[in-house]
């Protein structure tokens, strides 16, 4: 498929992947793992566990019955420790299960590889592995799996795109583990329907792409090809991957599998590939630990509730004192307070950067030079936005199409009076729903 | 304990995105002055040494200005963010050599004071403050801001002083003013005028480098530009003509450095056709047949006031949103 002749429109960002090149390295299994109850949007899950319990590898510790939500598995052997609640990343309380580990890593007797017979049980197989979307939405994946408008659904999409600044995670799975993307990729066409399946790969990853395409040719794969995008941020968005790629225009607020698309990041179907083979829910998160403070910067592969300290000492340490650290990329990644926060399973980058690389730039007056819109891929009006959520005015900010804001950044990051617009549409768009305006 | 770790759980927590461009406004700024050293360059060759001082002198009054006003009422120094310089550029390239100092300082007090400061500073005046200024000047000092020293390389020997030749032209419009004037001598600035507007070249050496360096959209130089060719060529049947007015008085200054001013024209492209376009149109109706030789400062007044209209009816159809403007 060439794809849309019209591209959005994007920002130039700088690549920083320093560590495209760094096979994955496993972590060793540290003292202790803090694994959240909340690692997807949704409902947190319950503890199943309590404190002196014996947990083994991939056992179910945390479940709730709400309908978007993901089942949470132990990643280690060991001792329940307590169930303690810490401040998280976004401002609310986690529930943590602490485990002191054993390293002996005993694998847990509910480790059984799935057997699935049609789309229900591949669905109930993907909710029980625990998977949620690990493009960094950590939506639960089996819903995605499941539109209820399937029979109109044709296409599988897998987001391997990675415009992320520093992020190297999914390039190196699609090298090291690109079987288990085509296998992943079948399993969910096979269950869902589906004709075609695409691989979308910024064009800065050659080698990932040569390789897919090498497999795909040899293994004599019709029905699924690679699919170069520009290497331009963001097009790793879900909206903008789906343009790209299939020329349709998505609204904000309508699902992929309205336009015939199902959507995945490339993790998370190599990790369904993995999954149908040895029946181990999603316990390790592969990552890609960089920034001027991590002594050296590396993919790691760590279990899920490994503390960011453990992490970045696994990567000989701090470089420098680090000022601000990140879970995920500079453009989209939340910045966390404390190092003392466990790995979940959305994680696909930390970043830790030295008060010099944390510089928090002055804010000066718009001059109107018309960057925002011209980096905007949805060609929203960020200063026109701005204006209208300074004066309060939530009809304006959705007369404009706040809504339609997917917090990308691109306009925070042109700039040039360094305004924050991505984060004022944020604010902009929780002011037009507290309004009510449909 | 030596193996104690140390905790970091007081890190900065700020919103995304974590990375900026390098490009600030700063650094726009300082990308505008750039462009302005070929004309200045140039000035100084045809007007001589004096054109050196009246630039310093412009540019550090408008600073000063800008300084004072910031500090006087406590305000976010906003003086080194190189925007007053700019001002103070363009206002010494919008008068004759010959200008006494203290009205060029009055010129920057209107700038920057007036049109800039009192309504809110950068980013918040509504009309370009050096385009502003020169016309207040012009209305003001009509004797000395119509006053134009002659070239260096001019043959003339029992004066000192001559029209531009876009005011020959006007005073007469039947005159032959290609048989005085070549358009190569245009092109290259070797006429009277104002400091900076007199070389087509050398504006047109940084009106590319400004595209080049993506800090103006050439959209609005090039409908601006080609609007004055159109109804030149049109109302004088001339190509010669055509490019006479084109390089004639402040076209080629006004397009690349004062109707490209973010502030005050239009952000998106169709706003910024239609101004360009205006700027165009209302420059060749002042110049035949209004009482004024040049109208590219009125012009581009006119335009920078229809900017919020024009903006209001040229929103753009965001991605999958609805027409904005049908709501």
């Amino acid at each position: 498929m060439s794809g849309s002749k019209k591209h959005l429109q994007s920002v130039k960002v700088g690549h920083y992947k320093n560590t495209a090149n760094s096979e994955t390295e496993v972590m060793p299994i540290p003292d202790v793992v803090k694994i959240s109850m909340s690692q997807h949007i949704g409902a947190p899950c319950k503890p199943l566990v309590n404190k002196g319990d014996y947990v083994k590898v991939g056992q179910l510790i945390g479940d709730t019955d709400a309908f978007v939500s993901a089942p949470i598995h132990s990643s280690v052997s060991g001792t329940v420790a307590k169930i303690e609640e810490q401040r998280s990343a976004t401002g609310g309380s986690d529930v943590l299960v602490v485990i002191e580990t054993d390293k002996k890593q005993e694998i847990s007797e509910e480790v059984v590889i799935p057997k699935v017979g049609d789309l229900d049980g591949f669905v109930k197989a993907v909710r029980k592995s625990g998977l949620v979307g690990l493009g960094g939405a950590s939506f639960p994946t089996h819903i995605k799996y499941n539109p209820n408008n399937l029979d109109e659904v044709d296409t599988l999409i897998v987001n391997g795109a990675e415009c992320e600044p520093y992020i190297t995670s999914d390039n190196r799975i699609m090298i090291e583990e690109a079987q288990d993307i085509l296998d992943g990729m079948k399993l969910i066409m096979k269950y869902l329907n589906l004709k075609v399946g695409y691989i979308g790969i910024e064009e800065n990853k050659p080698e990932a792409i040569a390789h897919l395409n090498d497999m795909i040719k040899q293994q004599g794969i019709t029905n699924i090809e690679t699919f170069e995008l520009q290497s331009r941020y963001p097009k790793g968005a879900e909206r903008v991957m789906i343009y790209e790629i299939t020329g349709k225009t998505m609204d904000a607020g309508v699902l992929p599998a309205q336009l015939g698309v199902i959507l995945s990041n490339v993790t998370s179907v190599a990790f369904v590939g993995q999954y149908f083979r040895n029946g181990m829910p999603l316990i390790r998160k592969r990552m890609t630990i960089d920034g001027d403070a991590v002594a050296t910067p590396k993919n790691v592969y760590a279990p899920i509730g490994t503390l960011i300290s453990d992490v970045i000492e696994f990567c000989d340490g701090y470089a420098a004192e680090p000022r601000k650290i990140l879970m995920g990329g500079p453009m989209m990644g939340r910045a966390i307070f404390s190092d003392q926060m466990p790995i979940i399973k959305n994680n696909n980058a930390i970043l830790a950067f030295s008060k010099k690389q944390s510089f928090i730039p002055e804010e000066t007056p718009c001059i109107r030079c018309g960057r925002c819109h011209l980096a905007c891929p949805f060609e929203l009006l960020p200063m026109a936005l701005s204006d209208a959520y300074d004066a309060g005015d939530a009809q304006k900010l959705s007369d404009l199409d706040v809504m339609q804001c997917m917090e990308c950044g691109s306009c925070s990051y042109v700039c040039p009076a360094r305004k924050p617009l991505g984060f004022t549409n944020k604010l902009g768009k929780a002011l037009v729903k507290e309004a009510g305006i449909k | 304990m030596e193996n104690e770790k140390k905790v970091y759980d007081k890190l900065l927590v700020t919103a995304a995105p974590h990375l900026v461009s390098p490009l600030d406004t700063q650094k726009v700024m300082a990308n505008v002055l750039v462009a302005m050293a070929p004309a200045f360059a140039v000035g100084v060759y045809v007007f001589g040494l004096r054109v050196i001082t009246l630039t310093l002198i412009c540019v550090i009054a408008s600073v000063g200005f800008e300084w004072l006003y910031n500090k006087m009422l406590k305000k976010q120094q906003t003086a080194g963010d190189l925007s007053a310089a700019v001002t103070g550029v363009l206002i010494a390239f919008n008068v004759p050599s010959s200008l006494p100092y203290w009205i060029a300082i009055i010129g920057c007090f209107i700038a920057i004071i007036i049109i800039k400061q009192l309504f809110g500073g950068l980013g918040r005046n509504f009309v370009n403050p050096a385009i502003t200024a020169r016309i207040v000047l012009f209305v003001s000092f009509a004797t000395q801001m119509t006053t134009w020293p002659l070239p260096s390389m001019s043959t003339v020997t029992d004066a000192t002083t001559g029209a531009t030749p876009l005011g020959l032209w006007a005073v007469d419009k039947s005159v032959d003013i290609m048989s005085q004037v070549t358009n190569t001598e245009m092109f290259l600035g070797f006429i009277g005028g104002c400091v900076g507007e007199v070389s087509a070249f050398a504006l047109l050496i940084g009106g590319i480098y400004l595209i080049w360096k993506k800090i103006i959209s050439p959209i609005i130089p090039v409908a601006f530009i080609g609007t004055v060719f159109v109804i030149a060529l049109i109302t004088s049947g001339s190509f010669s003509m055509a490019i006479f007015h084109v390089f004639a008085g402040g076209v080629m200054l006004g397009a690349f450095f004062m109707a490209t001013d973010y502030v005050t024209s239009p952000t998106l492209p169709m706003g910024k056709i239609i101004f360009g376009v205006g700027c165009g149109v209302l420059t060749m109706v002042i110049r035949i047949w209004g009482a004024y030789p040049e109208g590219v400062s009125f012009s581009i007044l006119l335009m920078n006031v229809a900017t919020p209209l024009i903006e209001k009816y040229t929103i753009e159809k965001s991605y999958g949103g609805a027409k904005k403007n049908e709501k």
